[in-house]
């Protein structure tokens, strides 16, 4: 963006101090600080078990974590009311993996819900707002299609499409290239660049893609077993010495090493010795 | 967000200044689609509009289109550079005339 500040002076819009974060007993993020920056595309990547999609959920202000302080756009969230969380919301924007659109509506229909749901604009309006959203994603013609009419990478581009129909300060995307061909991700990749660069909204993806990731992000944070492990631009994490994020870029994440007590654990199903307590 | 109406040169310029979002595009849809019932020539100055969202954008789109159905014309002028970008994402720098500043607008009338 021509004459904008560089990324890492701009102002900070999610700042999450020593996350903590439990499903029963078990302790999932264990202390995680991070910012996201107005304006980049922030990456969060990892093994499978590592905590990035539970991460990301926090970051969307979907979940309450067991402890630590997390700040989305300058709002400490552990303060705010229903009104103010709903405010809150708003002006984010979420793309999850499946697409999540409903199969009872069609693809126009599922675009305009955020808007019927928090605006009073004119019908004429939303359904203008849709068909731009449409053409952005590249599905223009395709509102009055049903979801079950589409193509993976069609309901991926529809969800994006739902996903900022608001104009969304930040957005997030939950792997969104999962299960789409080469070309298709290619595009969706893309498509993710533009909105940053003429929107100018914060995008926080998750993905385990490797080639998309490198190409879209601002920075990357690395998550592993519920710690952060490196948080960088694409060319320091490629040039990072630890074996650990060398083996995650080389997919030989999942290594060798084995916590006997935690392994034991996870085959008996038994409840941890520690932090049992919650 | 503010506006004014102004007759110039044969010419209707709605002026729009500060956030047209959410919450003030429907009065801007308004005054445009007010503007553009007059059956005259609409210049829509957005020099002083400091953000313009998706539902600003699609109350510009749906006053262009009356103003065609109408026989008469509507342009943009002194469109931001952060509002370009929004039109240009979905393509739309190439549907509707822009113009510089308004003096260009109006010699273009």
């Amino acid at each position: 963006m021509t004459g904008a500040a560089p990324k890492k002076d701009r102002p900070v819009v999610i700042e999450v101090h020593d996350l903590v974060t439990h499903y029963g007993a078990r302790m999932i993020l264990k202390g995680v600080s991070m910012e996201v920056r107005d304006g980049e595309i922030m990456v969060i990547m990892g093994g499978s078990g590592s905590g990035k999609s539970t991460l990301l959920r926090h970051l969307m202000v979907l979940e309450r974590a067991t402890s630590g302080t997390m700040k989305v756009l300058g709002q400490d969230i552990t303060q705010l009311g229903l009104r103010d969380m709903i405010d809150l919301r708003k002006k984010l924007g979420v793309a999850f993996q499946g697409g999540a659109l409903f199969s009872s509506m069609t693809v126009g229909e599922n675009i305009m819900l955020p808007l019927y749901e928090h605006t009073d604009l004119d019908p004429q309006t939303m359904r203008i707002m849709a068909r731009m959203k449409l053409e952005v994603v590249n599905l223009a013609g395709f509102e009055d299609l049903m979801p079950s009419e589409l193509s993976g990478g069609m309901i991926k581009r529809a969800a994006v499409a739902r996903a900022i129909i608001m104009d969304p300060r930040i957005l997030f995307m939950d792997e969104p290239s999962a299960g789409l061909d080469p070309a298709v991700s290619s595009a969706l990749d893309d498509l993710i660049l533009r909105l940053r660069d003429a929107m100018g909204m914060s995008i926080c993806v998750v993905t385990h893609e490797l080639e998309s990731a490198f190409k879209i992000a601002d920075r990357i944070t690395i998550l592993d077993r519920g710690d952060i492990l490196f948080i960088g631009t694409p060319d320091e994490v490629r040039a990072h010495p630890s074996e650990r994020i060398q083996n995650l870029l080389n997919r030989r994440a999942e290594d060798d090493t084995i916590d006997p007590e935690e392994y034991l654990r996870r085959l008996t199903g038994d409840e941890p010795l520690r932090n049992a307590a919650l | 967000m503010n506006h004014e109406l102004l007759d110039r040169d044969g010419a209707l310029v709605v002026v729009l200044s500060g956030d047209v979002d959410l919450d003030s595009s429907p009065e801007a849809r308004r005054v445009l689609l007010d503007a553009v019932a007059r059956g005259r020539r609409v210049l829509v100055d957005l020099a002083g509009v400091t953000y313009i969202d998706s539902s600003g954008v699609a109350s510009l789109v749906e006053s262009l289109q009356g103003a065609r159905k109408a026989g008469t014309d509507l342009a943009l002028v002194s469109v931001s550079e952060a509002a370009l970008r929004v039109l240009q994402l979905a393509r739309l720098d190439r549907v509707f005339t822009i113009h510089a500043t308004l003096d260009e607008g109006l010699a273009a009338g």
